[in-house]
């Protein structure tokens, strides 16, 4: 019993703390590109490596 | 995906766009080796290895250039943003591509593309008409670009989405809490009553809030149901969680045995799921439609009083304005031809298969194409006076009656809300009043009966089957937009099919004739400085021959250069004979020569109206076109039913004709003349490459170039239809179990949640065979 009253709290917060994350990541639109997102990560830094334009 | 298996386009293909090439050459046309050579002189030729398919698309064509610049939002004082929807986006490589290609202009702040919606925002510092050069750019890479238009915005911002997607966090995050107290309740038979209401009341705070929020999209909807005096699937599920939450609710009160929070949230989370899964399959269908419409919108050139144009949108033209028409634009109101006699292209708002000449005075309506030089006409009606906006009216009309069509899920629901409400009250009289229990222990075994009876699987019954089958459909080029588009279809018994540029490509192709290869490029030569579909069709017969510079057009007759002449058989001083369109070839000191073209059918209209015959519809042809032109592709077809120079009012009229006698007619359209028919037929697809406004009449739209994709779709229909039967029966019978052992008082929440698992997983099972393909395609 005093084991539930420290124990279900933390599950509970915890479980809250990751609902939170996921309220935040929808409304920040990060679901809105999921087929791009997947794509990306495959990306690589180009930016240093490009030769300029003749 | 598209990186891992690193695809290099195989040896015969453009090196660009991945068209099939002769060996020698590297590039099918100059614009993809000017791509290649931009794409490698910016350092970006990862491109090519990383892109998962090359198919043709990205070429680069010419096409009228869409003004920008004005679509651009200041977002601080000489700091611009713009949102484009890019067409031909279509893996990671392509973003890739577009972001690098556009990151390195100077002044980009940021380039950020979006492959789900096909969004470009860009964010740039400087002049506001550097739109301009982007979007040539990205011409010039084979990626067409127009302003995202407000359809795109619709179909992209779905808050009605977000919000489900919002429903399903919270539910999932409450599903799987309560579970943490319930199962202990279900395991900890020795536990004490103190720690089992403790647990009780800790399963309540999480589910009750839970239940009242992620609810709130089925509430919704029951109410408006309720509030029409109807009832729907929403009905029965909104009465299941709600009695469950209140039961729940009194057995924490008085420390009962048993809660039933984890039903009620668990029961939410998976119907949110299945609920979202049907919203993106239709989104994204959706959302493919809206790419079409958005490829095909535009502004009109004004002319003002001292005859300088200017770009407006088509909505801000009045009726009196005089406006420009470039060739090859089309017409976007009504007006009459003013200044010097045209060749336009009616094929859209007539049916005509080929460009007629025009007088001047003459009225168009909108949709005409200008197939001869730059033209001025006097607007005649404004956009929401004209043609265009009275059919749009008509469609709403139309709209609206197809709105009440009864899904299969909602008939089973009439029956259903009434038979479990009256299950659930007799249990709970006959456990109160007769077997002499309390009234709160009285409810426990009427709330389980309500429970148990899987509104569960009988919501899913239906959706999940949907969402298999747009999804499979949409892999095959068919995009699904309306929620009942394939009951609708399913249910077809006749199928009245549209002629140029449904069961025809829409383009001429030459007919084998006399005339020498010689003689072939020497006309092709002169037919390449023309837009007129003829003289194309001429070219596409003989592609390389050399741009005569010397060739003048003279709009509907035909093109002449120093002795020799290409046009109709007037223009070329021949008598004709012959009843297909044709054009003449003459040239100093030899014999006219006559190249006949014919608007051929579809490589598959032939397969294709075959597989509807084998779905025992039969099949009939309705066109504007003349009646000698429809009779010949009747006959080629073996279509015996078959009526040719309809007006739109016509077309409409004969599927009206066709409803009234109690027929459920599938018409299949591609022009503004068909969006009427279209929209009053019971089932509506639009044909390959088919107009905006007949896109937004009908239900599907077909994508490429195979007609063969509508029998298949109806297959699919019919087999989703029988499929989604057999999941109703399926979750029917088994109620016959469950039910029974719920009035009794014999079902606990374990078992509640068994049995509601289970059905659902089997019905989604089934669902899953939907997937297969239809018979004559494997």
């Amino acid at each position: 019993m005093d084991s539930l009253i420290l124990l279900v709290p933390v599950a509970l917060a915890l479980g809250l703390l990751g609902l939170g994350g996921f309220l935040w990541a929808l409304r920040t639109g990060q679901y809105e590109d999921l087929d791009g997102a997947g794509a990306r990560i495959l990306f690589d830094d180009t930016k240093t490596e490009r030769h300029p334009t003749p | 995906m598209s990186v891992i298996s690193r695809i290099a386009p195989p040896k015969e293909a453009c090196a660009h766009c991945g068209a099939p090439v002769a060996p020698p050459a590297q590039y099918c046309c100059e614009g993809c080796e000017a791509a290649h050579g931009l794409v490698a002189g910016m350092g970006l030729d990862a491109f090519y290895r990383r892109r998962s398919a090359a198919d043709g698309a990205l070429r680069p064509e010419t096409v009228p250039p869409v003004p920008l610049a004005g679509a651009a939002v200041a977002e601080g004082p000489g700091l611009w943003r713009l949102d484009l929807m890019v067409s031909g986006l279509r893996c990671g490589a392509c973003v890739w591509l577009v972001e690098q290609a556009l990151a390195a202009e100077p002044d980009m702040l940021s380039a950020r593309a979006a492959l789900t919606t096909r969004r470009l925002t860009l964010r740039w510092r400087g002049e506001q008409a550097r739109a301009e050069e982007f979007a040539a750019l990205l011409a010039r890479l084979g990626f067409r670009a127009v302003p995202f238009s407000p359809a795109c915005l619709r179909a992209a911002d779905d808050a009605e989405m977000r919000s489900l997607v919002r429903a399903l966090g919270i539910a999932a995050f409450g599903a799987m809490n309560v579970m943490l107290v319930s199962v202990a309740v279900w395991v900890g038979e020795d536990m004490g009553a103190e720690t089992r209401a403790l647990m009780h009341w800790l399963a309540a705070l999480i589910g009750l809030p839970t239940i009242a929020l992620a609810g709130l999209p089925f509430y919704r909807s029951a109410l408006a149901a309720l509030r029409a005096w109807r009832t729907n699937m929403d009905v029965a599920i909104s009465l299941g969680v709600l009695a469950t939450a209140a039961m729940s609710l009194s057995e924490a009160w008085r420390n009962g045995p048993f809660t039933w929070f984890d039903g009620a949230t668990t029961l939410l989370a998976l119907l949110l799921a299945g609920r979202l899964l049907d919203r993106t399959a239709r989104g994204r269908a959706g959302r493919a439609v809206a790419e079409l419409i958005a490829l095909q919108d535009g502004t009109v050139r004004r002319l003002n009083g001292e005859g300088r144009a200017m770009d407006v949108p088509a909505g801000a033209v009045l009726a009196g304005d005089r406006i420009l028409l470039a060739a090859g634009e089309r017409l976007r109101l009504d007006a009459v031809l003013e200044g010097t006699p045209g060749l336009f292209d009616l094929a859209a708002t007539t049916g005509e298969s080929l460009p007629r000449p025009i007088a001047v005075g003459e009225a168009l309506l909108a949709g005409a194409i200008n197939m001869g030089g730059p033209a001025v006409l006097r607007v005649t009606a404004a956009a929401a006076e004209g043609s265009l906006a009275a059919t749009a009216r008509l469609l709403e009309q139309a709209a609206e009656i197809r709105g009440r069509f009864v899904t299969l899920a909602d008939k089973a629901a009439r029956l259903y809300v009434p038979t479990v409400l009256v299950v659930a009250t007799a249990t709970f009289l006959g456990w109160w009043l007769w077997a002499g229990l309390g009234w709160q222990a009285a409810l426990v075994p009427a709330v389980a009966a309500l429970i148990v009876t899987c509104p569960c699987g009988l919501a899913i019954a239906v959706p999940a089957v949907q969402v298999v089958t747009v999804g499979a459909l949409f892999r095959r080029g068919v995009l699904v937009t309306s929620p009942t588009a394939l009951e609708r279809l399913a249910e077809v018994d006749r199928v009245v099919l549209d002629k140029t540029g449904t069961l025809t490509t829409g383009t001429p192709r030459l007919l084998p004739g006399d005339w020498t290869p010689e003689v072939l490029r020497a006309a092709a030569g002169l037919a390449r400085g023309s837009r007129h579909p003829l003289a194309r069709a001429l070219l596409a017969a003989c592609p390389d021959a050399p741009l005569r510079t010397d060739a003048t057009e003279h709009p509907g007759q035909g093109m002449t250069a120093c002795n020799a002449r290409l046009g109709s058989a007037r223009f070329c001083g021949v008598t004709e004979a012959g009843s297909d369109p044709t054009l003449w070839f003459t040239e100093a000191g030899s014999a006219p020569v006559a190249f006949r073209f014919a608007d051929t059918l579809r490589p598959d209209a032939r397969e294709a109206v075959a597989a509807l015959r084998a779905l025992g519809l039969p099949v009939e042809i309705l066109s504007g076109d003349a009646p000698g032109a429809v009779a010949k592709v009747a006959r080629e077809l073996g279509i015996e039913t078959w009526e040719g120079g309809a007006i739109p009012e016509a077309k409409l009229a004969h599927v009206a004709e066709l409803r009234l006698a109690g027929q459920r007619p599938l018409m299949v359209g591609d022009g503004i003349n068909d969006a009427g028919a279209l929209a009053l037929a019971h089932a509506a697809v639009a044909a390959p490459g088919a107009q905006d406004i007949a896109q937004g009449a009908a239900d599907l739209a077909l994508r490429g170039e195979a007609l063969m994709a509508l029998p298949e779709a109806i297959h699919a229909a019919r087999r989703a239809q029988c499929l989604a039967k057999q999941n109703i029966t399926f979750s029917l019978a088994y109620n016959l179990v469950a039910v029974p052992a719920a009035v009794a008082g014999l079902v606990t929440p374990l078992g509640a949640a068994a049995v509601m698992a289970s059905s659902s997983l089997i019905v989604i099972l089934n669902a899953l065979r939907a997937e297969r393909p239809a018979r004559w395609t494997r």
